[in-house]
């Protein structure tokens, strides 16, 4: 295929082409992510959750997308127009941006930056003006408190989110993010066994820079409305969904990336083949999941009470039969083909792991106050984190001096320190409140 | 290409410096800031450091405008609509900007050999372990002054913050 | 200065910059104000250093309509003020004007009324629970508590009918005789029910930020709840033992054993750990009564046109919201004179300004939340 393009717009096609795949389908992945955040809700809320459209709700995101496209577009009278546009835009455009340096699988990647993982972390820094601009904008003291909030608690959290992946980056020695996941394909480890600390540190800090619950308080119902949002209506509104729900899948992109392995398969350097051919075993493993979901929806199809949800359940138990035999198919072919479409499976299937765990955490717990949150990150999380980097630092050295290779020896003894020290830190917080008069707390 | 990238960068930055400074509203004048500070970044990555670029995103973008939005979406913004902007004078500025801007020719024109750019240099792949290099080897004791600088400056703040209570 | 604390570490001194205290109309559309309260806060940042509940949205004029209504036709009115606790209203009524007649309800029809009001204490406290962690953020609660709320409300259903303004009592007793398997319903909740608060409890309980903002927030001393005449759980959380269950038995209530559960800081944690225990203590009345209910007529005989001698009467339950107090006054004819309530909800907030000065935004939903107001008998 290659003769056909010219040699001088070769490098950019298939960084085109990646980029027009990511930005046609993430509105669609975000709209399902809410779905499923609505049937996981449910589930942990003993009911059914959306039931109606489609069966179990299958098409709930796309009917939800088309009331948002049509419903009213409302800028309120004294708003600031020209930032009350754009607020929005701005906030789905940082989000959308930060996919460049994400690497899906070892091919799937629009660009391998050499400051691959600064460069997201700058771009969705920059997310927050969206959010700060449109509470501004809006002209609302429900929507003013809210961009005030996320203003402050955006700044504390990125730093010490930020020192939370300092610890596996020095274990990576790289800031590409190709880099980083070979890196751990090298050493055989996952940096979030290495660095336990690091990993939960990174965990809350990005919970509180997508605004999430227990953190939302940008957006906190029950306080400020809506907060930031208060005033935005139609697909304005949508898009800062847009943009949230965007964002977590970079979030756990990162984390996936740099603690869990990126697109490895676990055991990744387990190379044993399947009895009498070539093909490795733990390579089925993608091919069997779908087979049992499909296998899972067919049986289920019966049940369906309408026609019509019998049949969208039959066409999703095809697809994924389709997607088993894609993944089969790919064990055959050449071994770029193969690793590009099984790393994004198990790419993808971390981040969704992570973003489910975010969705259990929003469920179970209630939500910080400002003050209490500000103290979490300042108090807790940077002194934690800043002890973690040198604790990191100091057994990396030895390991270098002193041929102490073990990689899991190392973790253990860092995991002991980091306890002692969270210990200490949650024992001075505690004196800490108790010495204050109640009133002030 | 890369002039042309150049120049749209420059032209944004100079054209976002101005606006900031003569827009009323105090928000917009910070979005213009902004922007000319992304432009400078533009400029970083068309000179393909891409370690300055992404620097400058995190801390001047991303840190320290927020704070600055911050701050000022704390304050009255109806006082500062009716303030003068301007002082009357002219006469004195527009002096005092013709002897600065001779003063920045000059000082390139003496300087012109020294500026030559080393394309070898800059095109290396990895310019962020250079960075690093050059920041924790040979610059080590300045890098070491201005970071207790700033750590002075930091104390003293919380100092004169705390005080104030 | 108390922004920058507000703020965290940003260390912004607003005063210096000259930022102003902001005014926050809080209401009345508003997630968390329960019903069209509008709550006016000025702001320092996010502390409020003032605040005024501005009442009146939801005012229906219920005490003016009893004035051209019989005795019995008022008594569906009650159920409307406070109507997530419609059958405690019924009961309170009923009992003042049969005070007023100088007739009592028949024993059966007491313990029936007594497992009722209990069921319905448990059910206004389990919406008080859910909605009150919704306010600070945890989203699960709401649900499980609804899971039990709904089966006291099939039971009200299957008893007469209605589910939320049941109208259950009539002057003088009961119009319906139980149902066949009340008692079974009603064994078989509680038994189960003690399970499902340690549910709640094992969520919300021992949770570190449940308990951080729950804690030392919207404390209210022992002396200016009785200043403020604060009532029911808002009053026994601050360490006073004041039940009229025990101090003025009504309905069956001197036959059972229960305990008053108080506390002693009365922060909005202690109201939380009360109100807890009461569930708890009412589940425990429901066990002890549905065992033993006599059998008997279930109306007094007074009638049907009702003629209370001229006088009046003050009487006051303890709804689950506080001390529910009716004064009646009769002038001889078939309507009252006047009816004067004395709402639990209506004299709890006043407290609330008290509770909130000084606090956060954040604490102010949590304070709304654990006055446990609601806005039709606040503002009747």
């Amino acid at each position: 295929m290659n003769h056909l393009i010219p040699p001088s717009i070769q490098p950019y096609v298939f960084s085109v082409l990646y980029g027009i795949v990511i930005v046609a389908l993430l509105p669609l992945l975000a709209g399902y992510i809410v779905l499923v955040e609505r049937k996981v809700m449910a589930d942990m809320q003993a009911r059914l959750g959306p039931m109606r459209v489609g069966p179990h709700g299958l098409l709930q995101p796309i009917a939800d997308a088309l009331k948002l496209l049509i419903k009213e577009d409302i800028v309120p009278e004294k708003a600031d127009r020209f930032l009350f546009w754009w607020a929005p835009v701005l906030s789905v455009t940082m989000a959308l941006l930060a996919y460049a340096a994400i690497p899906f699988g070892p091919v799937f990647q629009i660009a391998d930056l050499n400051v691959g993982l600064l460069f997201i972390l700058a771009i969705s820094s920059m997310g927050i003006y969206g959010i700060v601009l449109g509470g501004w904008a809006s002209n609302s003291h429900y929507s003013l408190l809210g961009a005030l909030r996320s203003a402050a608690q955006l700044v504390s959290y990125e730093t010490a989110a930020g020192l939370g992946l300092v610890s596996a980056l020095m274990l990576a020695g790289s800031l590409s993010m190709k880099e980083i996941v070979q890196a751990q394909y090298d050493q055989g480890v996952w940096f979030a066994f290495v660095v336990p600390v690091g990993f939960f540190i990174y965990f809350v800090g990005s919970i509180a820079e997508t605004n999430r619950a227990p953190f939302d308080l940008p957006e906190a119902e029950s306080e400020l409305v809506a907060g930031y949002m208060t005033e935005y209506s139609g697909f304005r509104w949508a898009l800062y969904f847009l943009g949230e729900y965007a964002n977590m899948v970079v979030v756990g992109s990162i984390a996936t990336t740099l603690f869990l392995g990126g697109w490895l398969r676990p055991f990744a350097r387990n190379h044993d083949l399947l009895w009498g051919t070539s093909i490795e075993l733990l390579d089925i493993v993608p091919a069997l999941l779908f087979l049992g979901v499909a296998a899972y929806s067919f049986w289920t199809a019966r049940r369906q009470p309408v026609q019509i949800q019998k049949l969208v359940m039959v066409a999703v138990g095809a697809l994924c039969v389709v997607l088993a035999a894609v993944m089969t198919a790919a064990l055959f072919a050449s071994p770029a083909v193969m690793q590009g479409i099984h790393g994004a499976f198990w790419f993808l299937a971390k981040v969704f792991g992570y973003i489910y765990v975010f969705l259990w955490v929003r469920f179970t717990f209630p939500r910080y106050r400002f003050d209490q949150l500000m103290r979490l990150g300042w108090h807790f999380l940077i002194p934690l984190a800043l002890v973690n980097v040198i604790v990191v630092g100091v057994t990396i050295v030895l390991q270098q001096n002193w041929e102490w290779r073990h990689p899991m020896l190392a973790a253990v003894a860092t995991t002991v320190i980091m306890l002692g020290v969270a210990a200490f830190l949650a024992q001075e917080e505690k004196q800490h409140q108790e010495s204050m008069p109640a009133a002030e707390r | 290409m890369n002039s042309v990238l150049f120049y749209f960068f420059s032209v944004l930055a100079v054209a976002s410096g101005v606006l900031m400074v003569t827009r009323r509203n105090i928000v917009h004048s910070a979005v213009f800031l902004i922007t000319a500070l992304l432009a400078t970044a533009g400029i970083f990555l068309q000179l393909q450091a891409e370690f300055l670029f992404v620097v400058q995103i995190i801390l001047y973008v991303g840190g320290i405008m927020v704070l600055f939005v911050f701050v000022i979406m704390l304050v009255n913004l109806d006082v500062s609509l009716h303030l003068m902007q301007f002082n009357r004078q002219k006469f004195v500025a527009s002096i005092l900007a013709f002897v600065l801007a001779a003063q920045v020719f000059v000082a390139f024109w003496l300087g012109r050999n020294s500026l030559s750019v080393q394309p070898a240099r800059l095109m290396e792949p990895k310019n962020t372990e250079a960075v690093g290099q050059a920041l924790f080897q040979r610059y080590m004791l300045p890098f070491e002054i201005a970071s207790i600088l700033l750590l002075v400056a930091m104390i003293g703040a919380v100092v004169m913050a705390k005080r104030r209570v | 200065m108390s922004d920058a604390r507000a703020y965290g570490n940003s260390n912004v001194d607003t005063t210096v910059l000259g930022a102003d205290e902001i005014i926050l109309n809080m209401g009345p559309q508003h997630p968390s104000t329960h019903g069209v309260l509008r709550v006016k806060l000025k702001l320092d940042g996010e502390r409020v250093v003032d605040s005024e509940c501005i009442i009146g949205y939801l005012h229906r004029g219920v005490e003016k309509i009893a004035e051209h209504r019989s005795y019995q036709q008022f008594a569906p009115y009650v159920d409307r003020m406070d109507y997530v606790a419609a059958v405690s209203n019924g009961l309170g009524y009923c009992e003042a004007v049969e005070k007023l007649l100088g007739t009592e309800a028949p024993p059966r029809a007491r313990v029936v009324r007594t497992i009722l009001t209990e069921l319905q204490r448990i059910a206004s406290h389990l919406l008080w629970l859910g909605t009150h962690a919704l306010d600070i953020g945890a989203l699960t609660p709401v649900f499980y508590c609804f899971r039990e709320r709904e089966e006291i409300l099939k039971i009200y259903e299957k008893y007469c009918g209605a589910r939320l303004t049941t109208h259950a009592f009539r002057i003088g007793g009961l119009q319906y005789e139980t149902y066949d398997g009340f008692e079974h319903d009603v064994k078989r909740f509680c038994e189960d029910f003690d399970k499902k608060i340690d549910e709640y409890e094992t969520l919300l309980t021992e949770n570190r930020i449940w308990v951080g903002r729950t804690k030392g927030i919207g404390i209210l001393s022992a002396e200016d709840a009785i200043a403020l005449g604060v009532t029911g759980p808002v009053l026994r959380a601050s360490g006073m033992k004041w039940d009229i269950r025990k101090a003025m038995p009504y309905a069956a209530y001197d036959q059972y054993e229960f305990e008053i559960p108080t506390r002693p800081t009365g922060d909005t944690y202690d109201r939380y750990l009360v109100r807890m225990e009461e569930m708890r203590q009412s589940r425990r009345i429901c066990l002890q009564a549905i065992e033993n209910i006599p059998s008997g007529p279930i109306m007094a005989r007074i009638g049907k046109v009702l003629k209370p001698p001229p006088g009046e009467v003050y009487h006051a339950i303890e709804a689950p919201k506080g001390e529910l107090g009716y004064y009646v006054v009769s002038d001889g004819t078939t309507q009252p004179y006047r009816v004067r309530v004395r709402p639990p909800s209506f004299i709890n907030l006043q407290a609330f300004d008290k509770m909130a000065r000084g606090s956060l935004v954040a604490d102010v939903v949590a304070i709304i939340g654990t006055i446990d107001i609601v806005l039709g008998e606040v503002d009747r």
